[in-house]
């Protein structure tokens, strides 16, 4: 019996009829989509613990992998998958590790490793709702873990973030492109939406070129004995890593910022947001055009490096921003550092493993257009003042919506 | 009081030129270890170093090394190195077998790394059957931080976190891991030796040897525990501590082949059998 599974997303189809829709459009789970996408990317190995809601991929290249001759291990746990990637990538291997938040804060201690020892290695967290065991619920509240350094000590790694299963396939090569050629882990995140929903995507597979690395382990024939390491007990020595650690970031943050833009043409305010909530924030947008509201979306790809000088840019020709996330507010934090104040933002978001809807982003929308509005025809300028002022940040603070328990009591007295 | 010059060496009937009894192996390098005076850490590294050496294993070799005392292992023994966080090295290794199962593959461990922190990784390495040899140092105590009390230090040893000894009701007992292991289908060789004096040692030699055979000859997962002294942490001279050693650690720690499923058989063929090279092996 053939079931809608397999006619979707061809379970049973060799490498070779995947190879032959490289271009094509086919339906996909988001999970199984970046599985495939990192082996057509040429992903050597997978380690990965069951964990709602990434398990599909995990199942994925349980059956993927071996077929194609290459390595699966399903590890004891999200410690042991991920220092067997460790292990993995430091022979030059292309090795791939996913799993959800609560494993991924497992991880950061091997991510911290593996950033101090220069091993390129992509790990996908597929994100659901916390603190602690939470929800399996889809969330962006993993934000501050990928883009603030995630384990100990002075590092950052690449951030990538998808909108679209399309988008997810396409960034995955990226994603190894990135860890490959600045030596270093690289997140590709997702809410459990990305993961779970299954949609019409062209699958843009791509194989990104192999390297030889000068510094894999292989055994030392023929050449001096290599390591591995990230320990250096000399201050001095260690602070030399350190520098070049963040030479290479300075590096990253130069060249790899990647952002879309949507509708900022003509915009007087701008929805910055990322991943599941860009896509309500289009919803929104189209309506909020129809109402006469001028405003485009700005879309972080890469969550770090943010594209921060695109958006300090853009801002200064804004009368409002309003992020929009899957959390309590934590990309929003960035998006302040690099408005500066040039014009006020406002920040709606849901959490729990709750979506906002269109709807909900529109009234933050009209919210904010309100009171920018009211402090205009209130003799103030509306572009906030520089944060330098001692009241700054509460004068941002502001043009906060409410979260959702205020605004649900709000929109109760409105029926 | 007369003095006499010394005797010469009688010189052999057949030949009288000079003949090399022992030469350290290439493989250990130049130089002189941070080990503290008396520590058995320098003597296993040595026997790895022979075992390696006689089997032609050195410009094969991935060797892991871990957190604790051995940390600095990839300065004295001259082979591709990588560093494990504190306790994941079975899983390092694991991850180097599957994608280089033309590589021999070691890892180090002490027992704090491997029977405390590190129990999940080292069981489940074992599990799978993972081709590797694990060698690991038990000399009851972390050394590195300070002395503290370790998973397999003795009951009543003092230690700077037992300070009045280890009392069983409120910090459990030592654990024999290597006989835990040995239960385990996937391992095919678990042994425990000692450095406690010239004989152990080269017995133990004999265990490092055959754990590395194992995994050359395709079977399953191999370790070795090796008993080792801490003179510093335990508080004794090197003497005493090797006393010691051959005292009550041996009473609570017994000699032996634990296990020796035959190369081949009790192992998981799929450890790194059949898995290709990654696609970009090194010119």
């Amino acid at each position: 019996m053939t079931t809608d599974r397999e006619i979707a997303i061809g379970a049973r189809a060799t490498a070779a009829e995947l190879e032959s829709r490289r271009r094509s459009r086919v339906l996909m789970k988001g999970n199984e989509a970046i599985g495939e996408a990192a082996i057509q990317a040429g992903c050597d190995a997978y380690f990965g613990y069951p964990i709602t809601p990434q398990a599909e991929l995990l199942e994925w290249m349980a059956r993927r992998m071996p077929e194609l001759g290459r390595v699966f291990v399903q590890a004891e746990s999200e410690l042991g998958a991920i220092n067997m990637a460790l292990g993995a990538a430091a022979t030059g291997a292309r090795v791939m590790v996913s799993s959800s938040s609560p494993g991924i804060s497992l991880m950061a201690e091997a991510m911290s490793y593996m950033a101090g020892s220069g091993t390129p290695m992509v790990l996908v967290n597929i994100m659901r709702a916390g603190p602690g065991l939470g929800s399996i619920g889809p969330s962006q509240s993993d934000y501050f873990q990928a883009t603030k350094g995630h384990g100990h000590g002075d590092y950052r790694v690449p951030v990538l973030a998808p909108a679209s299963i399309g988008e997810a396939t396409e960034l995955v090569a990226t994603a190894f492109d990135l860890a490959e050629k600045y030596r270093t882990p690289v997140m590709l995140v997702a809410d459990g939406i990305l993961g779970q929903a299954m949609e019409p995507v062209e699958l843009r597979f791509r194989t990104p070129e192999r390297h030889t690395f000068d510094w894999a382990l292989t055994g030392a024939a023929g050449r001096p004995a290599r390591v591995v390491k990230s320990i250096d007990l000399v201050p001095e020595v260690l602070e030399q890593r350190n520098l070049a650690l963040q030479h290479k970031y300075r590096e990253i943050a130069r060249r790899e910022v990647r952002w879309e833009g949507w509708q900022l043409e003509d915009a007087e305010f701008a929805i910055v947001a990322y991943g599941t909530a860009a896509r309500v924030a289009r919803s929104a947008i189209a309506q909020a055009r129809e109402k006469g509201i001028r405003v485009g979306l700005f879309r972080p790809i890469t969550l770090w490096p943010f594209p921060e000088r695109e958006l300090a840019r853009l801002s200064g020709r804004l009368h409002g921003i309003l992020t929009v996330e899957l959390s309590s507010g934590q990309m929003v934090e960035d998006v302040r550092l690099a408005v500066e104040g040039r014009c006020p933002v406002a920040f709606h978001g849901r959490m729990g493993g709750l979506v906002p809807t269109p709807n909900e982003v529109l009234g933050a929308l009209k919210a904010l257009r309100a009171r920018v509005e009211r402090t205009r025809s209130a003799g103030h300028h509306a572009h906030v003042p520089a944060p330098t002022h001692p009241h700054g940040h509460d004068a941002g603070e502001r043009f906060e919506t409410d979260f959702p328990a205020h605004s649900n009591a709000r929109r109760g007295g409105r029926r | 009081m007369t003095l006499h010059p010394p005797t010469p060496p009688r010189a052999r009937s057949d030949d009288a030129t000079p003949r090399l009894i022992y030469r350290k192996p290439d493989v250990l390098t130049d130089r002189s270890t941070h080990y503290c005076p008396g520590c058995g850490h320098g003597v296993v590294h040595r026997l790895i170093a022979e075992v390696l050496t006689e089997l032609d294993l050195p410009a094969h070799t991935i060797a892991v090394a871990p957190v604790g005392c051995a940390v600095f292992a990839y300065d004295y023994l001259n082979v591709d190195f990588v560093e494990a966080p504190h306790g994941r090295a079975p899983a390092v290794a694991t991850g180097i077998r599957r994608v280089r199962p033309e590589a021999f593959v070691l890892t180090y461990q002490g027992d704090g790394d491997l029977a405390a922190i590190g129990t999940a990784e080292i069981v489940h390495a074992a599990a799978r059957g993972e081709r590797i040899t694990a060698i690991f140092v038990n000399n009851g105590i972390y050394g590195m931080t300070g002395g503290q009390m370790a998973p397999t230090t003795l009951l009543g040893q003092r230690t700077t976190s037992s300070p009045n000894g280890r009392d069983a009701a409120l910090m459990g007992y030592p654990i024999r891991i290597t006989e835990m292991l040995a239960q385990l289908e996937g391992v095919t060789y678990a042994a425990r030796g000692s450095i406690g004096d010239v004989s152990l040692i080269g017995k133990l030699k004999a265990m490092i040897k055959r754990a590395c055979q194992v995994q050359i000859e395709g079977g399953g997962f191999a370790i070795v525990e090796a008993l080792s002294n801490c003179p510093v942490g335990w508080g004794m001279t090197p003497q005493q501590s090797l006393d010691h050693l051959r005292g009550p650690v041996v009473d609570a720690y017994p000699l032996g082949v634990i296990v020796d499923r035959g190369s081949g058989t009790g192992a998981l063929p799929a450890a790194g059998l059949g898995c290709p090279a990654p696609a970009n092996p090194e010119a």
